[in-house]
């Protein structure tokens, strides 16, 4: 069903975890739907030094998000902001069309982070 | 001696080599098994020898037609029926279909009504819908939380107009065997037709038509190491049953079309080699291994379904707290371990099982859930195996996860 890109990355993902000191959060699903995705955030001036992203979630979410986190490393808060969930799905290869609902979380927990981080300042 | 083999045949082996290094510890048995080499022997004369038509009236047909006969006693055999109470279908599908139907469409001035389970086999629940189109009245039963049909709500869903109960022998997700002798009295008593689907069930438990007061029998051969593609219906003594599937006179006017003879040939051996009490025991033993070792081993996680001896002897089923089902089975796939999942994320229409549902289980025991279902083939050394690697990959989903974690708000 997925393509060998997407099990590498959730076999091996490189932006997993959290940030202890981040300086921004989000967090998008809910544990009903039986998807959480959260995103912490380390910014300098207006670009993302750092990211990283936990999920209770299945093998696209995890591999969706973890490619996400690579795209959006280095960007603007404003480029990173209109990321959109067709790059994060053209970046993987195949996306199971069923699975692609799994990598919505991922731009949707960045949204929010980048939203907390422009309140928080 | 006409063999199938990978190399020659292009278009299979190009799908074989990931099938050969991903599949070393099958534990998807409950889906479907591989084929004994037994039973592979005892088919192949019947595609490129005996390979005659059972309706045809010369000396290969007259084999043909010896073959199948014998094959329909070891099945009758094996249920405590007798020979011309076997209908051969081309599985379970086709079985509960033309049970619940035929039953349906032949007894229609009866009455309409027909009571089931929330928790039966697709095929079940979708001839019900149809059926209701049809202008029949199902009832669906709730079941307890170990997965049990309750008796006097049985009793209670049974009115004048009741022509049928169909009840899961035992079920496919969490492998609740339900007690048919109790069901079977209940519509004896009422004088309505009783049919179980036991395609999980058959040679892993007790089966028996007389004891149990069963009308009809859905068997099929894949799960137990028999071939895709066929399986039989009890129909008894006196049963009135339409036919599904029009056509010539084979299976005595009940299901048309030539029959499967290398397939139910190797139906028959299949059932021979599975009875027997020995490999009930074994699975058995290594089920509870396998069960009593990942919750020793893992925390927060449960398992569903009953124990003991009213489970499927070949069935497991977890529920793993912050960690989603489908990413378990991928890890344990990377490992060369076969699974499933009843996880919403693993179905097309992303709803998780409507089984684990009806057992009232909670959207996050649903969503991490994990079905391992052994076979007579499966080893001690395969079951270490598990309980090995399943740990470590629950482990690293959990890091992974944002629930769970004492310091975190999500306190489920």
């Amino acid at each position: 069903m997925y393509s060998d890109e997407i099990l590498e990355r959730f076999k091996n993902p490189k932006f997993s975890g959290k940030i202890k000191d981040a300086d921004a959060v989000g967090e998008e699903g809910n544990f009903k739907c039986g998807d959480i995705m959260k995103i912490y955030l380390k910014v300098k001036g207006d670009k993302i030094k750092d990211v990283k992203f936990e999920t209770y979630g299945c093998v696209a979410a995890i591999a969706s998000t973890d490619i996400m986190c690579e795209l959006v490393k280095g960007k603007t808060l404003k480029e990173a902001y209109k990321m959109s969930n067709r790059e994060i799905v053209d970046g993987l290869g195949d996306v199971p069309s069923v699975k692609v609902h799994c990598s919505i979380l991922g731009t949707r927990a960045l949204r929010k982070a980048i939203e907390d981080y422009r309140q928080k300042k | 001696m006409f063999v199938i083999t990978a190399r020659a045949v292009p278009w299979v082996a190009a799908v074989m080599p990931e099938v050969k290094m991903k599949s070393k510890v099958y534990l998807d048995n409950a889906a479907t098994t591989q084929v004994d080499e037994g039973v592979l022997e005892v088919m192949k004369p019947f595609f490129s020898e005996s390979y005659g038509n059972a309706s045809s009236l010369h000396s290969l047909g007259g084999a043909a037609k010896k073959s199948l006969e014998k094959a329909r006693k070891v099945i009758a055999d094996s249920i405590g029926a007798k020979s011309e109470e076997i209908v051969f279908t081309s599985g379970g599908t086709e079985g509960n279909n033309l049970a619940l139907k035929g039953v349906a469409f032949a007894n229609k001035d009866e009455g309409n009504q027909i009571v089931t389970t929330k928790v039966e086999h697709k095929c079940v629940l979708e001839s019900c819908k149809w059926l209701e189109k049809q202008g029949f009245n199902v009832t669906y039963l709730d079941v307890n939380e170990e997965g049990f049909v309750k008796l006097a709500e049985l009793e209670k869903a049974i009115n004048e107009k009741t022509i049928l109960v169909s009840v899961i022998h035992g079920n496919n997700e969490v492998g609740t065997i339900n007690d048919l002798m109790k069901i079977g009295e209940v519509c004896r008593k009422k004088g309505i037709y009783f049919h179980t689907d036991a395609c999980q069930s058959f040679t892993k438990t007790e089966l028996n038509v007389k004891k149990m007061n069963l009308d009809l029998v859905t068997l099929n051969g894949h799960k137990i190491h028999g071939p895709k593609g066929v399986g039989a219906l009890y129909v008894g003594e006196g049963v009135k049953l339409d036919s599904w599937q029009h056509g010539g006179f084979q299976e005595n006017g009940l299901r048309a079309g030539t029959e499967n003879v290398p397939g139910i040939v190797g139906f028959a051996e299949a059932v021979k080699l599975a009875m027997g009490s020995k490999h009930i025991v074994k699975m058995r033993k290594l089920r509870d291994k396998l069960i009593k070792g990942v919750l020793e081993k893992i925390p927060d996680v449960k398992i569903n379904g009953p124990t003991g001896e009213k489970r499927l002897c070949n069935n497991i089923h977890f529920s793993f707290r912050f960690i989603e089902g489908e990413a378990i089975g991928a890890s344990l796939g990377d490992k060369g371990i076969s699974s499933s999942t009843g996880s919403a994320c693993s179905e097309r229409d992303l709803k998780p099982s409507y089984v684990l549902k009806a057992l009232g289980l909670s959207h996050e025991n649903m969503n991490g859930s994990l079905r391992l279902s052994l076979s007579r083939f499966t080893t001690e050394k395969e079951i270490d195996h598990v309980l090995k690697v399943l740990p470590r990959i629950v482990k690293r989903l959990r890091e992974i996860s944002p629930c769970g974690k004492e310091e975190e708000e999500h306190v489920f």
